[in-house]
C-alpha cells in the first residue's frame, strides 16, 4: 500500500506478504507478464541492431544528463520562442500549485488528463481536489483505477489486477450504464462514450512527457488509445509536467527512442499514436502551452555517481515483466507509483535512503539480472540495488526479506518461468542466487541449457 | 533564490562531467512498397494499393455516401469524387468547423508527410491536404492517401525528413493502425477514442 505517490506506507516485506495472498492478482500478473515478455522478445528480434540501439539510447541519455543544466535552459528558450511558457518546480508541492493556479486562472473546475506517472508521483489528482478541481483520467486503465479508487499496479497496464467481470460491475456502478456483456470491446465502448463529451468540452488538459527536445522545444507523447491526442489537441490550455531527466539534446535523438520504447513497452514495432508539438501553433491545437520542469529529488539522484544511471529510465516497464519477484508480488507491494526493479531503485533514491519504508525496496530482488538484460537504456539495476543495500545502515534482517522472496519463488510453475527467463537473458538464475548468501560474490556457474524440470516435461 | 536557480545550482553541484556523444550516421536504406503495405496492414489498417490512374475511383468507392471532412489543399478532383463533403478551412476570422460539427462527420480524407516501412507508420505534419490535427482525430474513419515517393525505410530516415516540419513549428501525429487498447486482460480492442477505422491508399506512380 502506498501512502500516496511514491511514499510506501509499509516495508516491502510486509506488503509482499499481503499481496502474495491474492490469487486473482497472481493469476492475472503471471499471464500478463509472460505474454508481454514473449511478444517483446519477438519485437526486439526483428531488429538486427538492437544491442547497438540500446548502446545509443544509453549514451544519448548520459550525454543529456551530463549537460543537463545546459539542455534544460536550451529547452526553456526553444519552448518560449515557440510561444509556450516554462516553469520550474523543485518539488511536488510547487508543481501542483502551478497546475492549480493555471487551471483556476481559466476558471476550470475539471481538467482532463493523459496518463502520466509523473503526475501520480506528485499526487496531482488529490492535491487538485483540494483546490476544488477534479482531474479526470482518460486512459482506460487509469480511468478504471480512478473509478475503483485503486492504485495502478503496473506502469504499462495499470489495471492488470482487475478482470473483465470486476470492470463491468465497476462501470455499471460508477458510470450509471447498463452493459450487454463483460467483453473488453463493450467495456472500451462504455469508456469511449463516457469520455467523448469531456474531450470535446473541457478547456484544460494535463499531461506528462515522454521526451522533450532541447534543440527544438518539441515535446512528445506516445500512446495507444487516442485519449492522448484528444487531450493534447482539443482543449484551449495544455499543461505538461515533465521530470527534468526526460530532456533529449537533439531532434534526431527522437528516432532512437521511438525505436526502443514501443518494442520494450507494448512490444509493438510502433505504438498506435505519437503526438509531437512545439510550443503553440496557431490554428492547430491549444492556444496556451505551459511546461513545468520538475525536480522532486532528481538532482539528488544525479549527484550520486552510481545511482544516476537510474535517470536514463524511459518508463517502458520491460523490467517489471521480466522480474520473478514482481511477477509474484505485483505492483502494489512496492507501495509506490514506480513498482518493480526500476521502482526498487528509483523510489528510495527520490525519497532518500533515510526513508524507513522505501529503503527496504532495494531488498525486493534476487539480483538475477533479467531486468538489466532487457533495459533499453542499459540501466544496471542489479548494480544499483546492491549499491543501495550497502547504503542503508539499519539492521534490516535480510533473512526476513529472503523468506518472503523465497515464499514467492517456491511455487514450481513460477520458478521454472523465472529460470527460463534467466537463461534467456544469459543471466544468473534467481533460484541459485537464493541458495547462496546475499553478500557472496555473484560468480555463478553457467545455467544449463535445459533445467531438469524442462527436460522431464519434454523427455517424450 | 527562485526554483529555477535552485534546480540549476543543484545540477551544477551534482558535478557530472561533461560528455559528448557522437551519434552514428543515419543508414540510407531503400524502401519497399510491398513491405510498407504489409506493415500497415499488420496493424489492422485497411490498405488499398493502387496505380495513380485508379486513385479517384478508389476514393469514391471507399468514402461513398459518407459525410467527409476535407482540409484545405485537397485536390479538386478528389473532392469531386466525394458524394458529400464539408471543408475545414480555418482562417484569420474563422476557427474552422466546430468540434461538434466534426463529431457529426463520418470520415476525413487527408494526405500525409511520410510513411515508414519498418513500423507501418504514417506521419501527418499539418502540411497541404492534411489540415489541423482535430480533423483526423474526431471523425471515426480516417482515409489517408500516401504516394510511393513519400515512403522511407526506417524511423531514422523519417525523423530526418520531418526535421524541416519540426523546425517550422508544425505539430506531428504519428499513426500506426487504428486506436487500440489492451488494458482489459490484455485483450486487444481496436477503436477507443481515435478513429476506429484507418484506411491507407498507397499510390504507385507507375508499375
Amino acid at each position: 500500500m502506498s501512502g500516496g505517490g511514491i511514499r510506501p506506507l509499509h516495508s516491502f516485506t510486509d506488503e509482499a506478504r499481503k499481496t502474495l495472498k491474492n490469487r486473482q492478482l497472481r493469476a492475472n500478473l503471471g499471464f500478463a507478464t509472460n505474454t508481454i515478455c514473449d511478444k517483446r522478445q519477438r519485437a526486439v528480434d526483428e531488429l538486427e541492431d538492437w544491442e547497438s540501439l540500446r548502446g545509443d539510447a544509453a549514451a544519448i541519455k548520459d550525454e543529456a544528463l551530463a549537460n543537463l543544466a545546459e539542455n534544460l535552459v536550451k529547452l526553456e528558450a526553444s519552448v518560449e520562442a515557440a510561444g509556450g511558457k516554462v516553469y520550474w518546480a523543485r518539488d511536488a508541492k510547487e508543481a501542483v500549485e502551478l497546475v492549480a493556479k493555471i487551471s483556476l486562472a481559466h476558471g476550470a473546475s475539471e481538467v482532463i488528463k493523459v496518463k502520466s506517472i509523473t503526475s501520480d508521483e506528485i499526487e496531482l489528482n488529490s492535491s487538485l481536489a483540494g483546490h476544488g478541481i477534479s482531474a479526470i483520467e482518460t486512459d482506460l486503465a487509469e480511468l478504471i483505477c480512478q473509478l475503483a479508487e485503486d492504485a495502478p499496479s503496473h506502469i504499462l497496464v495499470p489495471a492488470i489486477h482487475k478482470n473483465r467481470t470486476e470492470i463491468r460491475e465497476l462501470f455499471e456502478r460508477t458510470l450509471g450504464v447498463t452493459l450487454e456483456s463483460n467483453e473488453p470491446r463493450v467495456l472500451a465502448e462504455a469508456a469511449r462514450l463516457y469520455l467523448r463529451h469531456k474531450f470535446l468540452t473541457t478547456s484544460v488538459a494535463v499531461s506528462g512527457a515522454n521526451f522533450a527536445v532541447a534543440e527544438t522545444g518539441t515535446v512528445a507523447i506516445v500512446e495507444s488509445e487516442g485519449n492522448g491526442r484528444m487531450c493534447l489537441t482539443l482543449p484551449k490550455v495544455l499543461i505538461t509536467i515533465m521530470g527534468i531527466e526526460k530532456v533529449l539534446p537533439q531532434w534526431q535523438d527522437v528516432a532512437t527512442f521511438l525505436k526502443v520504447l514501443p518494442r520494450s513497452s507494448t512490444a509493438e514495432r510502433m505504438n498506435p499514436y505519437t503526438s509531437m508539438w512545439t510550443g503553440i501553433h496557431r490554428g492547430d491545437g491549444p492556444e496556451e502551452f505551459h511546461l513545468i520542469l520538475l525536480d522532486n529529488g532528481r538532482t539528488h539522484v544525479l549527484a550520486d555517481q552510481t545511482g544516476r544511471q537510474t535517470l536514463r529510465c524511459i518508463r517502458c516497464s520491460a523490467c517489471l515483466n521480466v522480474c520473478p519477484v514482481y511477477q509474484r508480488v505485483g505492483g502494489h507491494a512496492y507501495g509506490s507509483v514506480y513498482p518493480g526493479p526500476i521502482g526498487a531503485i528509483l523510489t528510495p533514491q527520490l525519497l532518500g535512503m533515510e526513508h524507513e519504508q522505501a529503503n527496504t525496496l532495494p531488498f525486493a530482488s534476487t539480483l538475477c539480472g533479467a531486468c538489466y538484460e532487457v533495459c533499453p537504456v542499459k540501466i544496471n539495476i542489479p548494480e544499483v540495488l546492491a549499491y543501495l543495500r550497502g547504503k542503508t545502515d539499519k539492521e534490516l534482517s535480510e533473512s526476513v526479506v529472503m523468506k518472503t522472496i523465497a515464499h514467492a519463488m517456491l511455487m514450481p510453475r513460477l520458478f521454472s518461468i523465472g529460470l527460463r527467463a534467466s537463461r534467456l537473458g544469459k543471466s544468473v538464475a534467481s533460484g541459485l542466487g537464493l541458495l547462496r548468501g546475499w553478500t557472496d560474490s555473484r560468480e555463478l556457474p553457467d545455467i544449463p541449457e535445459q533445467s531438469f524440470r524442462d527436460w522431464w516435461r519434454n523427455r517424450g | 533564490m527562485d526554483s529555477r536557480s535552485q534546480i540549476l545550482q543543484s545540477i551544477e553541484r551534482a558535478q557530472v562531467g561533461k560528455l559528448e556523444y557522437v551519434r552514428p550516421p543515419v543508414v540510407e536504406r531503400s524502401p519497399s512498397l510491398e513491405a510498407f503495405c504489409e506493415a500497415v496492414a499488420d496493424y489492422r489498417a485497411v490498405v488499398h494499393r493502387v496505380d495513380q490512374g485508379d486513385l479517384i475511383s478508389t476514393i469514391r468507392r471507399v468514402l461513398d455516401g459518407k459525410r467527409v471532412v476535407v482540409p484545405a489543399g485537397i485536390l479538386d478532383e478528389w473532392r469531386k469524387a466525394l458524394s458529400h463533403f464539408i471543408e475545414d478551412v480555418p482562417s484569420a476570422d474563422s476557427v474552422g468547423l466546430s468540434y461538434e460539427e466534426l463529431d457529426r462527420a463520418e470520415a476525413t480524407l487527408t494526405t500525409c508527410a511520410v510513411g515508414i516501412v519498418e513500423t507501418g507508420t504514417i506521419v501527418l505534419d499539418g502540411g497541404a491536404g492534411q489540415g489541423r490535427r482535430a480533423i483526423s482525430l474526431i471523425p471515426d474513419h480516417h482515409v489517408c492517401v500516401i504516394f510511393e515517393e513519400q515512403i522511407v525505410a526506417s524511423v531514422e530516415q523519417a525523423v530526418q525528413v520531418l526535421e524541416s516540419s519540426i523546425k517550422a513549428g508544425r505539430p506531428l501525429t504519428w499513426i500506426s493502425g487504428p486506436s487500440a487498447t489492451s488494458d482489459i486482460e490484455l485483450v486487444r480492442v481496436e477503436g477507443v477514442h481515435g478513429p476506429r477505422t484507418l484506411e491507407v491508399i498507397v499510390v504507385s506512380r507507375s508499375r
